[in-house]
């Protein structure tokens, strides 16, 4: 009886320590790292989410614009074949901690985005199709989404950054050496590819 | 001794330096003071009341916030990025629902720009807020009618918002379920499980203990004396009810469209 007595005292002082030490150390920033991670996370889903609503708009653009001109044929299959070679990228799922797989995403996305602008440069010479109400709602969907696109980057950027910052300065390092060794700084978009021209729509 | 001596200093140069350095440059948002925040002075006295009670109406209608807001400058931003940001400043629209809508003119730089909160993307899609700039705001602030324009602005906006009663009513009623944030309960209701366990634990020690003739409950902390106001964490839930307006903490993910004139 009074082993039981004990070993239900022991069990329930456990339970109390417990609950003390996980107040106290949550205080101290034991649960940083995996917050910061989990809402870098976030963000490049948020990222990868907005490139795949570009990717959607896409057949439906190249549609229309060849119902007009039909003889931009080159630009046209540019635009195809980015955004085939964009959505065909493999994202392994260390990607965000793999530089060269990083890199090859961003490298498929920004040629979409070049090919992108230069179709659309070219639509400049369509008035006919720039006045297609189809077309306008396709521009403006358009619009919207590379507005998206930036934004989703910059959230991202602004995780990464505090996350990677997190790993590198003082109890953000001690804590990753001590509890969370697979902790590994993110890649972040280059600052050359952000300011790369997105596709431009004049009025 | 002097080398240690600037090499500390150009330490703490650099620490100071690095303290200092704003991370990221944003805008200066201007104060939300209600529904029309007219910095530009677009609007003459009455004009503002009445878009103002408009905006109410909608409100208290579909639960959707819209706050428009002229501004004299864009400090250099485009109206897209300082859209957003100003969107998330302010927190139009609430934190469930992200369903707050800005309605941005920026006179100076002849931009105007309908900001849509994440949860209304779906309605007031891109296509749709550009057909409002194009047919309902631009034809007037090119007249320089801009109370005109915003009016038609607030008035289309609204339309769209409204435009599915069954919509609105869904809208409407997930909001007042919103009032009572369902993570408070749920943390408390945990709470409250984990101090009744322990108790449980205490009662069958102390009852254990008792029944072997010892009289160790003595030793054990008073379970009582640890009870405390356990749902502490109340914070508003519903945030324009009262004569104040304030946004509800939506988030704004760069949906809308722009036009300029």
């Amino acid at each position: 009886m009074l082993a039981l007595t004990r070993s239900r005292l022991g069990d329930v002082s456990r339970v109390v320590c417990l609950l003390l030490a996980s107040a106290t150390l949550a205080g101290c920033g034991i649960n940083t790292i995996p917050t910061l991670q989990e809402q870098a996370k976030a963000s490049w889903s948020q990222v990868l989410n907005q490139y795949q609503r570009r990717a959607d708009l896409i057949p439906n653009l190249v549609e229309t614009v060849k119902g007009y001109a039909a003889q931009e044929s080159k630009v046209l299959t540019d635009v195809v074949e980015a955004r085939a070679k964009a959505t065909q990228v493999q994202i392994p799922p260390d990607i965000l901690t793999n530089p060269e797989a990083f890199q090859k995403f961003q490298e498929a996305q920004s040629g979409l985005t070049g090919s992108l602008s230069r179709l659309l440069a070219v639509v400049e010479n369509y008035p006919d199709l720039k006045s297609n109400q189809n077309f306008l709602a396709l521009q403006s969907q358009l619009e919207g989404t590379e507005n998206r696109i930036a934004i989703a980057r910059q959230d991202y950027i602004t995780a990464v950054k505090d996350y990677n910052t997190e790993l590198r300065t003082i109890p953000g390092r001690w804590w990753r050496a001590f509890l969370y060794p697979d902790a590994e700084p993110m890649q972040n978009f280059t600052v050359a590819e952000g300011t790369e021209a997105v596709p431009e729509v004049k009025f | 001794m002097s080398v240690t001596r600037r090499f500390g200093g150009t330490v703490l140069a650099i620490a100071l330096a690095l303290w200092l350095s704003p991370v990221f440059a944003e805008p200066n948002f201007p104060e939300l003071t209600g529904r029309v925040v007219d910095d530009a002075s677009l609007l003459s006295y009455p004009e503002e009341v009445a878009i103002t009670a408009d905006l109410k109406a909608l409100e208290d209608k579909t639960s959707d916030q819209l706050v428009v807001v002229t501004l004299p400058s864009l400090q250099g931003y485009t109206i897209e990025d300082f859209g957003y940001q100003l969107g998330r400043r302010w927190g139009i629209g609430t934190a469930k629902m992200d369903n707050g809508v800005v309605l941005i003119v920026a006179p100076n730089e002849r931009k105007v720009r309908i900001e849509v909160g994440r949860g209304l993307e779906g309605i007031l899609t891109d296509a749709l807020s550009k057909i409002i700039i194009e047919n309902g705001i631009l034809p007037r602030f090119r007249e320089g009618d801009f109370a005109g324009g915003i009016k038609n602005g607030v008035r289309d906006l609204a339309l769209v918002l409204t435009g599915d009663a069954a919509e609105v009513e869904a809208r409407a009623k997930a909001r007042n379920d919103a009032d009572t944030p369902m993570i408070v309960w749920i943390f408390f209701i945990l709470w409250l499980a984990i101090w009744l366990w322990i108790l449980y634990g205490f009662y069958r020690s102390v009852r254990y203990g008792s029944r072997a003739g010892k009289g160790q409950s003595g030793s054990i902390l008073a379970p009582g004396s640890s009870w405390r106001g356990g749902g502490s964490s109340w914070s508003g839930g519903s945030s324009s009810s009262g004569g104040g307006f304030s946004g509800g903490g939506g988030s704004f993910g760069g949906g809308g469209a722009s036009g300029g004139w």
